[in-house]
């Protein structure tokens, strides 16, 4: 719309004559239209202004001070010692980020696959889909420490059930969560266990939107499964794969209340299950560092970034 | 709507922009304040505690306070780990919604009393009528922080050796030392068969508490002079027998074991010693979860090397908020709860005190078993009063000493962790001066 066409500007003065009356400034539909737009968007700017940028920055600030024992006492600023500290340890930082990266990838290939294969198996409908799909969202709807709690009893080397199951088919009695090299693995299974259901699901709802033309033609011309799977349902699956990618992988940098749940304070005995999540909470609640563990969450967030990129970079060229 | 009929000036928007920002900053300050001014007569008094049996035997008495002082009770009782994190978030934010606190006086109340924390309770505890003398030597002193007493201890706690009495039958009795300790657990071990000579706590830092025995034992301890004690051939010969202890005779999966780990085994009738705190006994005696209730029986700490040398400590004391508005009330409180008549009460149901009074009261001690009675006054004679090293980041500290342990266990040669542990604990003692300095 032109504004001349509801220009309501009155006509015969001269806006320049500073004795004219002062008149009110020509209001156009558009000019009210971003004012209120601006009046709607505030509250939500404020909200992310609140809520995302002041604690960021504050974590950022706290990051390069001495903050220990409570987060208002006094405290100097020290440049970049906290983040030079971090990026020395050896013995905390570096073994937790390796971890870190050793369970996201882990459990989320393994997600993906079985997501991927059971969304094939529930493509097409049978009967007791419907139950299967609800049997299926139970571990997403179940909170993780109870899930942690749930597995830790299963998983009881002396009086879990597990091992007696093993031992009831001839199989050794296994530590699972109480070993220091079976830990990770396990809890890695217990977040497959967990979370492939959302993988599946979102797959489901992928698969559900690809056209089943080329498929047909593919079918026609005398491609096997196999072939058709892998050259037209999975290449055409790519946006929603490497979309479900991310969102699995993101979530599974910042678990947390699994392996807290399950190894308690520090990741277990030997910190075989710290991740950088789990080591910040520790260096915040068990050490009162707060200026080190704002460093360490200022680059566990640069990592979870840098993930995001890599993942989206790949995707993207997958799919172009 | 029509927009055009309702246009904002630049000045109406202005005036609603600062309007929404002064309303959500008014609103984020209300929500982070916790209060402020005077409390009305309906604030209750809020008392944050372990979830531990004395904390439910005050919660079952606490209609008699309400009503001695006119004000309503909030207690809510959390677990060690979430009553620790709750106060690093409620205090870091100067919180007045908490006026009582039950805080580990050898865990937290350094560090707090250096935060500022934990209100002077000295002038107070002065009050003739509350007799602060009659408190055992050990927890009194270990209530007081920089010569101000910032807690006052309502539990105490020893390590008890509970055993099987149908096993050590042939033994000649429950083991006097730990070698004998060492030798009978391993006789008695059954792995293929799921039966433990001995169970305990095998966490890195959880471990460290029931350790501080076997170390005192063996002639160590976590700071000699001021330096790092744990890489001494004490604390190695400490190390080696926990470590040897547990893997020889223990149970799989003892590094990821706590309390609530280990407890289960030995009442569960699959261990034949364990040693742990001795407040935790009438769990043993509870059909509902023991199967060794008949069977059990309590002896005090084995000697080691340099003698039994057991802890003696105060588990948990009462602390006030320096925040709290109502610090007179959290007063009348802890007068209440930890006066000679609660102390002697509770004794009597079996939760063991701090007063002095109590522990030579034949009647108090007539709810513990005769020879846990008997094992608890030795331990209390011999013990030291603090069981992990006293400095301000006990955590950091724990996880330092409890390494060792851990390699202990896996099996793993212990002289190089220790080497490497005594080396971190030593700069680590370093740091922890300098921020007590500070």
């Amino acid at each position: 719309m032109s504004t001349t066409e509801v220009s309501t500007a009155p006509t015969g003065t001269r806006p320049s004559d500073p004795k004219a009356p002062r008149e009110r400034r020509p209001r156009t539909f558009e000019q009210a239209n971003r004012r209120l737009k601006w009046a709607m968007l505030t509250p939500a700017l404020l909200f992310v202004g609140l809520m995302i940028v002041f604690p960021l920055a504050f974590t950022l600030d706290l990051s390069l001070t001495d903050a220990f024992g409570a987060v208002n006492a006094d405290k100097a600023h020290i440049g970049l010692r906290n983040f030079t500290e971090a990026l020395g340890d050896t013995r905390r930082f570096w073994p937790a980020a390796r971890r870190t990266l050793i369970f996201t990838v882990g459990a989320v290939l393994l997600e993906t696959v079985l997501g991927l294969a059971l969304a094939m198996l529930m493509r097409k409908s049978f009967r007791g889909m419907r139950w299967v799909r609800t049997v299926l969202i139970i571990p997403l709807l179940t909170t993780p420490v109870a899930i942690g709690i749930l597995w830790l009893l299963i998983l009881d080397p002396t009086n879990g059930i597990a091992n007696h199951l093993l031992a009831a088919v001839g199989l050794p009695r296994q530590e699972f969560l109480g070993s220091v090299s079976q830990s990770l693995p396990t809890l890695m299974l217990i977040d497959v266990w967990q979370w492939t259901p959302m993988m599946t699901l979102l797959l489901l709802a992928g698969l559900t939107t690809l056209p089943e033309e080329p498929e047909e033609a593919a079918l026609v011309d005398g491609a096997n499964s196999w072939q058709r799977f892998r050259h037209i349902i999975l290449p055409m699956l790519g946006p929603t794969l490497a979309a479900a990618l991310v969102l699995r992988a993101v979530d599974a940098l910042k678990t947390f209340d699994i392996l807290y749940a399950t190894k308690g304070p520090g990741g277990g005995s030997d910190f075989e299950v710290e991740t950088l999540n789990v080591y910040a909470y520790g260096l915040t609640f068990d050490y009162q560092e707060y200026g080190l563990a704002a460093a360490v969450l200022v680059l566990f967030t640069l990592f979870i970034i840098g993930v995001v990129v890599l993942l989206r970079r790949r995707g993207g060229r997958k799919n172009a | 709507m029509s927009t055009s009929s309702q246009p904002l000036s630049r000045r109406a928007f202005g005036r609603l922009a600062a309007g929404v920002v002064g309303a959500a900053g008014l609103g984020a300050l209300s929500a982070c304040s916790t209060g402020g001014g005077k409390p009305s007569a309906g604030t209750p008094l809020r008392i944050m505690a372990i979830n531990h049996v004395w904390s439910q035997a005050i919660q079952r008495r606490t209609k008699e306070f309400e009503e001695r002082i006119g004000r309503r009770v909030s207690m809510t009782l959390l677990t060690a780990d979430q009553l620790a994190s709750s106060y690093n978030v409620k205090l870091n934010a100067s919180g007045t919604d908490v006026d009582v606190m039950m805080v580990r006086a050898l865990q937290e109340q350094l560090l707090f009393g250096h935060n500022g924390w934990l209100a002077d309770l000295s002038d107070r505890v002065a009050d003739s009528e509350f007799d602060w003398p009659d408190f055992q030597k050990a927890p009194r002193e270990a209530s007081l922080t920089a010569g101000k007493v910032l807690s006052v201890p309502v539990v105490t706690e020893r390590p008890a050796l509970y055993y099987r009495k149908d096993l050590v039958e042939d033994l000649g009795g429950p083991p006097r030392t730990l070698d004998a300790l060492m030798d009978a657990a391993r006789e008695l071990t059954q792995k293929k068969k799921g039966f433990y000579g001995y169970v305990g706590r095998g966490q890195r830092s959880g471990a460290v508490s029931q350790w501080s025995s076997f170390l005192y034992s063996h002639g160590g301890d976590f700071v000699v002079d001021g330096k790092s004690g744990i890489g001494s051939p004490e604390a190695l010969a400490a190390y080696e027998y926990y470590g040897a202890l547990l893997a020889k005779a223990g149970p799989p999966g003892a590094t990821n074991m706590s309390l609530e780990q280990a407890m289960p085994i030995f009442a569960q009738g699959k261990a034949a010693f364990y040693i742990d705190a001795d407040a935790i006994y009438s769990s043993f005696l509870d059909p509902k979860v023991s199967r060794v209730r008949e069977s059990i029986g309590f002896a005090p700490f084995p000697a080691g090397p340099a003698g039994a040398r057991p802890h003696n400590i105060p588990s948990w004391s009462l602390g006030i908020n320096e925040f709290s508005l109502l610090r007179d009330d959290a007063w009348e409180f802890i007068r209440w709860a930890a006066g000679p008549e609660m102390s002697a009460a509770l004794q009597s149901d079996g939760i063991p005190g701090a007063r002095s009074s109590v522990w030579s009261d034949p009647k108090t001690l007539a709810s513990f078993p005769p020879d846990l009675a008997e094992a608890m006054r030795l331990n209390a004679e011999r013990g030291l009063g603090y069981d992990r090293p006293r400095v301000l980041q006990v955590g950091r500290a724990r996880d330092i000493v409890g390494r060792p342990l851990v390699a202990g266990i896996l099996g793993q040669s212990v002289p190089p962790v220790a080497r490497d542990a005594d080396a971190e604990f030593a700069e680590f003692l370093v740091r922890d001066n300098r921020h007590k300095e500070s």
